[in-house]
């Protein structure tokens, strides 16, 4: 069996966009953000009852560079929900304050879902 | 300066754009708000709109010269 510092930081991504839930890649953590637009995500999903699951991109400038890659978006934060990205802050504030978020959470999750909030950190090499 | 390079890449890329603004956010140069209001996004979703600002803005976002970006795009003439 294969542990997380087995994979390379780009399959690392990949596999918690598609097993958590909810993923929130952002600056600093949900206890100590860094950023003004990481902290608007964070809060849009919150906000909308989202099961959170946020992984710090500052440990590694690589981080950022293979996240991009695999999604194909520029900036941080991004969001994606099943494995699908949502966006980036502006995104998610426009679907948390029309409601639309938590509909598609609604759909993606269930209306029972419980509402975590949880950091992963990516084992670096 | 670069909010004028801005401006220029988003009119290029989005021709029908009824609206097309540019905000420094910080007066730094590198903080940007950007709105771009064009019939061209009718029936694209939110994150499909974004795509294509990102699209147009990916010298800029690529180099550096942008450090934040906050977009603002509508569908509406």
């Amino acid at each position: 069996m294969s542990t997380l510092a087995d994979r390379t930081l780009s399959e690392q991504i990949r596999d918690v966009i598609e097993t958590e839930p909810v993923v929130l890649f952002m600056k600093g953590t949900p206890q100590m953000v860094m950023c003004g637009n990481s902290d608007r995500a964070l809060r849009a999903l919150w906000e909308s009852g989202a099961p959170i699951t946020a992984v710090d991109i500052l440990p590694d400038p690589r981080i950022r560079q293979e996240l991009s890659a695999l999604s194909g978006w520029p900036t941080i934060p991004q969001v994606f929900v099943k494995g699908e990205l949502v966006g980036g802050a502006d995104i998610c504030q426009e679907l948390a304050a029309s409601g639309e978020l938590r509909e598609r959470l609604d759909e993606a999750l269930g209306v029972d879902r419980q509402q975590t909030l949880k950091t992963v950190a990516l084992a670096l090499t | 300066m670069a909010s004028e390079t801005i401006r220029a890449l988003l009119e290029q890329a989005f021709p029908a754009a009824s609206e097309v603004d540019v905000v420094d956010r910080t007066g730094g140069g590198d903080h940007f708000h950007v709105t771009v209001v064009s019939s061209e996004f009718a029936g694209l979703s939110l994150i499909d709109q974004h795509r294509r600002v990102n699209a147009a803005l990916a010298g800029p976002l690529a180099d550096g010269t942008i450090h934040e970006l906050r977009i603002t795009t509508k569908g509406a003439a």
